[in-house]
């Protein structure tokens, strides 16, 4: 059973936001009935078709590494969530479309995720001075998902996912907009399913089929190999 | 309160004006002290604001506050959404009469007042404010030599928290390769048109006993394992966190400024050891203190020393600057701890019980600090602090706290002893 290749993709943002609601929603096709706080990490795996309903049709095992934890939090902590970092393949940032800091730390988020293998300067990149640059070299898919899609008035609607629009779009990303709480958002064959199937199968691609260009620019991308651990 | 909500928006405007409310009163009592020693106001005037004062303060803290946690800790249970404001007002009256049968086993009861007056009120409210500052500063007394100090560090290296990451990250993987297993199960199960439904309702249990498909009882199986790995990821990350924390104070104590804390330990913890000394003399011997410190340095530095000078000039002069400066760091070593406390257990549902909880607790805690005060001033700056506050009898609470003071230092020196014995083991073990 462990014979279909894998793929580790992580989901980062603010506490509270619904990244393990969205981890639960997303494998388990349910919604998750008592969220409760993350500590550390916690790992759940999708099963995946790539390119769905063509002859190169194959299975793969997407693992979702759900980290917990604040921006601000101790270095200690940051450190060791560190660890989690390591070859990644892909990345999705979940945001509260209720809370606009959790929109802006997404940056924090990213950069800290990335920037792994950089000596930590302590300088932070705000909003004002973000620069643009630091993403466009980057080669490891992103998406955006914004969380509590139901709990935003209508009128309020449009300004909100106009902002969430840009953010995105700083990400050189893609964004879905949901509500953990109910499955019709990712339905097979919504706008939203077939977003996310196509960064799925972007992040398969990245990690698989394109290696040999990129095995020398970014270190990050080493293949994920891992002990021989059969239960 | 930008500080204090950094990371998460309160949305309720009402919570913000009373917690800013709660701590504005709370500091013009400390100016009215400050006042008073320096004599700037007409007498009487301060008498009326000192009055006019504690009314306020007492209405926010007895009926306000309470009724606004019960209000918004309601509005958290999604089930009884409809009749807020009906479970909100029960919260309420069981919050008084607990309140009210505070005041049973205390010495503080007198015949002569009525029950809604100022002195039956802040009787009550003085109990549980002088408890939770005995507990704050006995906790405080005991944790501060302990953080400052390094001699408590215990050695960790580079190589133990490799290996603590390693054992994290193959916990991980296991986690991983039994949720895929569950993951294909479930597909091929999908596929062959079982459904897997949790057993719902009283009958569907009892079926489920009987009759239930291989694969889902693979699953629960699976799904067990998986639980207790959970468990255990989650703790080498905790403990992975703690030797993170520990190798950053070790290599800031090799610093100037960790040094100069380091000797500041030191001097803390021989203060906190007289303290506890103190403390216990005062219970055994049943001997509460009659004159102030700065009286009585004044008179051992006449008599013992010789020195003289204009007692009544200096007096009021040191008892000002002592005072100012008692009340500057318990305001800001409240502060600094309520901030704290708010930054670990917040979250994004609940901020608003905890901030009204917060001002709660800041709003007892500086009430029953000027009860406390009164013992370091001199004689004559009492007189209106026992006027305004009426018959309370003083003694009994310094007792009072004296003895919380007491417990909870010890009780803190074991839970400590303990927690230290603990640690080293845990990384022993391979």
């Amino acid at each position: 059973m462990a014979s279909l290749d894998r793929v580790k993709v992580l989901v980062l943002g603010d506490s509270g936001v619904g990244k393990s609601s969205l981890v639960h929603l997303l494998c388990q096709n349910q919604v998750l009935g008592n969220p409760s706080w993350t500590v550390g990490c916690s790992v759940d795996v999708r099963v995946h078709d790539y390119k769905e309903g063509t002859p190169e049709e194959k299975t793969y095992y997407i693992e979702l590494w759900d980290v917990g934890g604040s921006v601000g939090s101790a270095s200690s902590v940051k450190s060791t969530r560190a660890v989690f970092y390591n070859s990644v393949n892909g990345i999705i940032l979940v945001h509260d479309l209720t809370n606009k800091k959790s929109s802006q730390n997404l940056y924090r988020w990213s950069l800290e995720a990335l920037n792994r293998d950089l000596v930590p300067t302590g300088v932070l990149v705000t909003n004002g001075d973000y620069d643009r640059e630091q993403f466009a070299d980057n080669q490891i898919p992103l998406l955006v998902i914004g969380t509590k899609l139901d709990q935003i008035h209508e009128g309020k609607r449009h300004e909100v996912l106009t902002r969430t629009a840009f953010l995105a779009e700083d990400f050189n990303a893609e964004e879905i907009n949901l509500d953990c709480t109910n499955p019709r958002y990712l339905a097979a064959g919504s706008s939203n399913a077939v977003k996310l199937s196509r960064f799925f199968d972007k992040v398969i691609e990245k990690r698989y089929f394109l290696r040999e260009d990129l095995v020398s620019k970014n270190c990050n991308l080493l293949p994920y190999s891992a002990p021989p651990f059969y239960p | 309160m930008r500080q204090l909500f950094k990371d998460y928006e309160v949305r309720q405007y009402v919570v913000q004006v009373i917690f800013s409310v709660t701590f504005a009163f709370s500091c013009t009592m400390f100016e009215l002290i400050i006042f008073e020693i320096l004599k700037v106001l007409n007498s009487s005037s301060r008498y009326f604001h000192w009055k006019m004062n504690l009314c306020v303060i007492l209405l926010i803290l007895v009926f306000m506050v309470p009724f606004y946690i019960g209000y918004f800790i309601v509005s958290n249970i999604r089930l009884l959404h409809r009749q807020r404001l009906l479970f909100s007002c029960l919260l309420w009256l069981t919050f008084m009469y607990f309140f009210w049968k505070l005041g049973d086993p205390f010495p503080i009861l007198s015949p002569k007042h009525g029950i809604l007056s100022i002195e039956q009120l802040i009787s009550r409210v003085g109990v549980i404010g002088v408890t939770l500052m005995a507990l704050l500063s006995g906790f405080g007394a005991v944790n501060c030599p302990y953080t400052y100090m390094s001699y408590f560090l215990r050695n960790v290296t580079d190589a133990d928290i490799l290996a603590l990451e390693r054992r994290l990250l193959q916990t991980m993987d296991m986690i991983i390769s039994k949720k895929k297993r569950m993951a294909m199960t479930r597909r091929t199960m999908f596929q062959k048109g079982e459904v897997h439904n949790k057993p719902s309702g009283f009958w569907g249990m009892i079926k489920s006993v009987t009759t239930s498909a291989p694969g889902s009882e693979n699953l629960t199986l699976i799904q067990q394992e998986v639980d207790a790995l959970e468990e255990l990821s989650r703790q080498l990350f905790l403990e992975t966190a703690d030797l993170y924390a520990t190798k950053e104070r070790i290599e800031y104590s090799k610093t100037f400024k960790g040094k100069y804390f380091n000797f500041l330990g030191y001097f803390f913890s021989i203060y906190c050891v007289w303290k506890i000394f103190m403390a216990t003399i005062n219970i055994v011997f049943d001997r509460v203190g009659k004159t102030d410190p700065v009286t009585r340095g004044i008179e051992i530095t006449v008599n013992y020393l010789g020195i003289q000078f204009d007692v009544k000039f200096w007096s009021q002069h040191i008892s000002f600057i002592l005072v100012g400066i008692i009340i500057v760091t318990s305001i800001r070593g409240l502060l600094i701890t309520l901030t704290k406390f708010f930054y670990a257990i917040s979250s994004s549902k609940s901020s608003n019980v905890i901030v009204l909880l917060l001002a709660q607790i800041m709003g007892m805690y500086f009430v029953s600090s000027v009860l406390l005060i009164r013992m370091s001033m001199p004689l004559e700056y009492r007189t209106i602090i026992t006027e305004v506050l009426g018959e309370l009898q003083f003694n009994f609470y310094h007792r009072w706290f004296d003895v919380i003071f007491l417990v909870s230092a010890l009780s803190s020196i074991l839970f400590l002893y303990l927690a230290h014995k603990q640690a080293p083991e845990k990384h022993m073990a391979p």
